[in-house]
């Protein structure tokens, strides 16, 4: 089966090839059939590829450049089931943003579905490979044609204001990869990642060490936009177009999380395994810090897409809270939370687009009460946001519960509540928001918004059913995560198997087995009584913030100062952001510094 | 091993990204960006010399010859390849932001906020 990894990424960046080479010659029909067929016939290759890599090892070495005694001089795939997981969802998740593209832009020049897919297919080879400057290489490529994508609508100055900061801060993020890389392979003589991580484990990390993880890990967390790097991801979300913000927000985002959690497994945690606690506390600290920043941000915008930006920073600190856990089980859990995060943020996205296509507008204020009308459009936003706050057994609630389990297996019970909280935060915008705009409730002003952005609507014609229809499918997904029977025992494992360094070094060097339990349970998770309770708060707790929300008493005024000055910090300007990239790397290299000793 | 080429490396990409924080002009912010990149390049090739070898170019030499690393320097290439479309699609980018506000200052097209 080892043909199938490189399929995953060849595909559809061949039928991104097509749609490009037959510009021009063939008609648009035909180009979207192409990109359409491609991305979904990815999406088969991916579930293939995780029945495979779930029975037995999957392991290219591309020419046939095998290792011979343990040094590896070709270039790997080297596939585990999380990972040909996430390339079903990026491919899912690409072919429902060429379908919903099909009459929701098209005007849109030919070449947006080649970005689309060479986005897909470089995303699917970010997750896969097995070494260290392939990931440079993929995650430039996903950046490239993500950048393009946001400043599609050259017309306008928001995008092109939003491109600008994604691309300058996430290029200079790229340039601190390979930094780190350079320096990487200036230690260990390699670049594939389990020889690396075999190079590292056999002596103590010294400071050239700690500054090659630190630059590696800050130029991942950029691309995740982890607070203090996130600035970007706000401006840039906010002014893509709809169907292009669901693959971003769905999969481009937690790429840098895929790439994080990697590097360390894999490369870094034999060097640091003595400290490995000093790593986790401080992604641990950078999650939590995202989650609250993010669900608190969320909160004070009145611009649909950009509080779905900042619930989607809100989110990425969650799952890096998980990964900072360090521990398989809370691995786990932060995989089951990409996928429901993933699928119900794109659905909430793709109303957005909806309403901005038929009411013209996606401002919250702006709306207010003017999609009475529409109880669809409200059906799919209200499963959306309950599937992102994950009541028990909802949506996102499996992800949650996994890593509180962890957390309270750890010991630290404070994490729990506080990665609710920030969940509930920005479930508590989103439901005020559809509050407002589906049922025209509270008042018609709010002052601690900011101020209103302007977004052009699309092309009339949009057809609505199928818009609703491809919205519908990801809600739903997004709704039953939960509940899927064997999903939980299936992420545990696979996570198990991710973390587990010695094993994936033996496999891909030695050719050793790479084992994966056969006989995983269908049955759905059992989560702790802890769990249950918590989801119930968080969930009270978002209705009870959104309520207050659509009607702030005089007192919270309160809280004003506070509110803007954070809300200044997301100055719009991109010098500031490059100033808190560098700033934020320095910190981040002088705590590891200090603690990893 | 000399610690000069990897002060270099670390000095020029430190005026690079103060380039990019400070500058006023989105064409001179994307040339500030290849500063920093060329930080890399210094890094990389550092990584890769070996005092005394000859490029790594083995046709007609005699086994055993000293050369430098070739790794780093096909590194470097994809590099620049990568940051070459990423220069011109900013620079296009600028453009397109001249022609919307007739302006290149990153601070005075700030209409995302907040």
């Amino acid at each position: 089966m080892t043909w199938l990894a490189p399929l995953v990424v060849a595909v559809p960046l061949l039928s991104g090839a097509l749609v490009a080479g037959g510009d021009h010659v063939a008609p648009r029909a035909l180009q979207n059939a192409i990109g359409v067929c491609g991305s979904a016939a990815t999406f088969v290759l991916a579930v293939l590829l995780f029945r495979a890599a779930e029975r037995h090892e999957v392991l290219t070495w591309f020419g046939g450049w095998r290792p011979r005694s343990g040094i590896a001089v070709g270039i790997d795939f080297a596939v585990d089931p999380l990972a040909a997981g996430m390339c079903a969802l990026i491919a899912g998740l690409s072919c429902a943003a060429l379908v919903y593209s099909i009459t929701y832009m098209p005007e849109a020049a030919k070449l947006y579905d080649t970005l689309l897919l060479v986005a897909a297919g470089s995303m699917c080879g970010f997750v896969l490979s097995g070494d260290l400057f392939n990931l440079f290489v993929w995650l430039e490529l996903t950046a490239v044609a993500g950048y393009a994508l946001t400043g599609f609508e050259v017309k306008q100055l928001g995008p092109l204001q939003g491109a600008l900061n994604f691309a300058i801060v996430n290029t200079l993020g790229g340039y601190f990869v390979l930094m780190g890389i350079a320096l990487v392979y200036a230690r260990t003589g390699a670049l594939n990642l389990a020889q690396i991580g075999s190079a590292l484990s056999t002596r103590r990390p010294d400071g050239l060490v700690i500054v090659a993880f630190t630059l590696v890990v800050c130029g991942f967390l950029c691309k995740a936009a982890v607070v203090p790097f996130h600035f970007w991801l706000a401006d840039a979300y906010a002014v893509a177009p709809a169907p292009v913000c669901m693959v971003f927000a769905g999969v481009m985002t937690d790429i840098g999380l895929v790439g994080v959690a990697r590097v360390y497994a894999t490369a870094f945690s034999g060097a640091f395994g003595l400290h490995a606690h000093a790593v986790g506390d401080l992604l641990l600290w950078l999650g939590i810090v995202s989650a609250l920043v993010g669900g608190v941000m969320s909160l004070v915008q009145r611009h649909l897409k950009r509080m779905l930006a900042y619930s989607v920073i809100c989110h990425i600190g969650i799952m890096l809270a998980g990964i900072g856990l360090l521990s398989s089980k809370a691995l786990g859990g932060v995989a089951a939370l990409l996928l429901a995060h993933g699928l119900a943020t794109g659905a909430l996205f793709l109303v957005a687009g909806m309403l901005l296509a038929s009411l013209r507008s996606i401002d919250e204020l702006r709306l207010r009460g003017r999609a009475r009308a529409r109880p669809w459009l409200a059906a799919l936003w209200f499963v959306g946001t309950i599937a992102l706050i994950g009541p028990p057994y909802v949506g996102a609630y499996l992800g949650h519960a996994m890593i509180d389990d962890a957390a309270a297996e750890l010991g630290r019970h404070w994490v729990q509540p506080l990665l609710w909280l920030a969940g509930a935060l920005s479930g508590a915008a989103l439901l005020r928001a559809g509050a407002r705009i589906f049922l025209g409730f509270g008042q018609a002003t709010a002052e601690f918004l900011s101020p209103e952005v302007r977004e052009d609507p699309p092309d009339r014609g949009a057809n609505l059913p199928l818009l609703g229809g491809t919205t519908a499918v990801l809600a739903i997904a997004g709704l039953v995560v939960s509940v899927v029977p064997g999903l939980g025992p299936r992420v545990d494992e696979g996570a198990a198997r991710f973390l587990d360094r010695r094993s994936y070094a033996e496999h891909v060097l030695h050719g050793g087995p790479f084992g994966f339990k056969h006989d995983l349970p269908f049955a759905i998770e059992h989560t702790s009584l802890e769990s249950v309770i918590y989801a119930v708060v968080a969930t009270l707790l978002a209705l009870a913030i959104a309520a207050v929300g659509l009607r702030p008493p005089r007192s919270l005024s309160i809280v004003e100062p506070a509110l803007a000055g954070l809300k200044r910090l997301h100055s719009g300007v991109v010098g500031d952001y490059v100033v808190w990239l560098t700033v934020g790397t320095a910190v981040v290299g002088g705590v590891w510094a200090v603690t990893l000793r | 091993m000399s610690y000069l080429p990897f002060a270099v490396a670390g000095w020029v990409c430190l005026i690079g990204l103060y380039g990019v924080a400070t500058s006023r002009n989105l064409i001179h912010l994307a040339l500030c960006l290849t500063v920093t990149q060329s930080s890399t390049y210094v890094l990389l090739l550092s990584v890769g010399y070996v005092r005394g070898g000859t490029a790594p170019i083995f046709k007609g030499v005699k086994l055993g010859t000293r050369a430098v690393d070739p790794v780093v320097q096909s590194l470097s290439l994809t590099d620049i390849v990568v940051s070459v479309t990423v220069l011109a699609l900013i620079l296009a980018l600028g453009l397109d932001v001249f022609g919307a506000a007739k302006t290149v200052d990153p601070d005075e097209i700030a209409e995302l906020q907040g």
